[in-house]
């Protein structure tokens, strides 16, 4: 079965599926804090009791969650360079390049994931905690900084970085707009060589290994960090 | 903004635009449900092993698990699509490659379905596991194997437990379809952008895309709310809102 197994054709392209790598860890990390910083503030607006502030940030978390991540992707590639001529005003504005319309694609999409992993952790700090922090006279700008997300933060830990395996599963879907992250690095020297056998088992093993081993690092975190009640 | 475009000639084939949209809903929804199909059977094989007595069953199933939940959704599609038929028997892999029919389309669906399988698999284990374990013991001591205190105790009481994790993993399986438009099937979302490819009209398909999208979201969800209420157990999570 493996006897026309080619390894050599994966020694020679390690370094340029080294730059993949080093680009699918980038998205996933930006990405990532994009979307938790953009994920808080919804998780917020949802929370909120004006109806202007949890009205839209409902809208868009579910209008994003029942969407296909990779028409996401094609919205965003098609709108962003819009924007950016709309803000400039010059029809002839450089685009901000894929990578970019990848990055804020990806911060959108899992801004409304994100929202609602936030939006649990903040409605499991117990009431009291509110309650005790606005009769220490805090104002709802201390209180959320000071006592509430860092304890919601604290027991959120664990799902936040689980979520952040999936997210670094998921930007393997650029191909579909041509970017070289891992998996568009290992496609292309796939077809280039026509070695498609070794080189799309070897990207699924590197895939495994990194999340197997991050996931289970995740679960050791949990069980060490977690805060007994 | 112009919605017109999908009443006029198609570039190929005949119709109309909306005939393709509407071939991309078929396809989306063929590939969907025959993958969860697979995914519900197959998932809840491997979430009762998962749970089962012996580590000579439980193992098989936590390794398949690991391996489909550890690997990227796209990459296992190129597996299935192009790495399969290179390494089963040649025989078959010739079959595969030339006597089968809908080649893109059967992928798609293995793809998702095994895929699924071992998403669903975890949800049937942590229903199964949310049972108390009074219930199996009282099942043992009342002279039942162990194979029927599944079938009588465990299952009935799980399925039910897990019908709320189970539709967001259907609509998971409906979304993840998109990713077939990879190797080639011509689900909505490729469809969509075939149309604003030929048309230049992207921002109205995309929109008419996303709109079907949600509107299918929402008639499962909807749906699935009046099963939720009629199959829940009383005094169980997720039972507790009126």
């Amino acid at each position: 079965m493996f006897t026309d197994f080619d390894f050599d054709v994966i020694q020679r392209s390690l370094p340029y599926l080294g730059q993949g790598m080093m680009f699918t860890l980038g998205l996933t990390f930006l990405a990532m804090a994009g979307g938790i910083v953009l994920g808080t503030v919804l998780a917020l607006m949802r929370l909120s009791s004006f109806k202007v502030l949890n009205l839209p940030a409902g809208g868009y978390v579910n209008l994003l969650r029942s969407t296909p991540l990779i028409l996401v992707i094609f919205w965003f590639y098609f709108l962003v360079p819009i924007a950016i001529k709309k803000i400039s005003g010059d029809a002839y504005a450089e685009g901000l390049g894929p990578f970019h319309s990848a990055l804020i694609a990806f911060a959108m999409f899992e801004a409304a994931y994100y929202c609602e992993i936030i939006r649990a952790g903040i409605q499991s700090v117990p009431r009291g905690q509110v309650e005790a922090a606005y009769a220490l006279g805090l104002t709802y700008r201390l209180a959320m900084m000071k006592v509430i997300l860092p304890q919601a933060f604290r027991n959120m830990i664990p799902i936040l970085l689980t979520q952040g395996i999936i997210l670094f599963q998921d930007t393997s879907l650029v191909y579909v707009v041509g970017l070289t992250d891992f998996m568009g690095a290992a496609g292309k020297i796939a077809q280039r060589d026509g070695r498609l056998v070794e080189m799309y088992l070897f990207a699924a093993l590197v895939y495994f290994v990194m999340c197997f081993a991050a996931s289970h690092a995740v679960k050791w975190l949990q069980a060490r960090y977690s805060v007994g009640r | 903004m112009n919605f017109g475009v999908f009443f006029q000639p198609a570039f190929s084939g005949g119709g109309i635009y909306l005939d393709w949209v509407l071939s991309g809903i078929k396809w989306t929804m063929l590939v969907s449900i025959l993958g969860w199909v697979i995914a519900f059977s197959v998932g809840s094989v491997v979430g009762v092993l998962r749970t089962a007595p012996l580590a000579i069953l439980r193992a098989p199933a936590t390794v398949y698990v690991e391996i489909f939940r550890n690997v990227p959704l796209l990459v296992q599609m190129f597996i299935w699509y192009f790495v399969l038929p290179e390494i089963v028997p040649k025989a078959l892999g010739t079959w595969m490659k030339q006597g089968m029919p809908l080649p893109e389309f059967w992928s798609a669906v293995l793809c998702l379905g095994f895929y699924t399988a071992s998403r669903v698999a975890e949800q049937v284990r942590s229903g199964i596991q949310s049972i108390p374990r009074g219930q199996t013991e009282a099942g043992l001591a009342m002279g039942l194997t162990r194979v029927q205190v599944y079938r009588h105790v465990l299952l009935p009481m799980g399925y039910r437990i897990v019908v709320p994790p189970l539709t967001s993993e259907f609509l998971t399986i409906f979304k993840n379809s998109s990713v077939a438009l990879t190797i080639g099937v011509l689900e909505l979302t490729a469809q969509a952008r075939q149309i604003s490819e030929y048309t230049f009209r992207t921002f109205e398909v995309f929109s008419v895309a996303t709109a079907v999208y949600l509107l299918i979201t929402l008639t499962v969800t909807v749906a699935m709310n009046v099963v939720e209420r009629k199959v829940r157990v009383p005094g169980y999570i997720g039972s507790t809102g009126k």
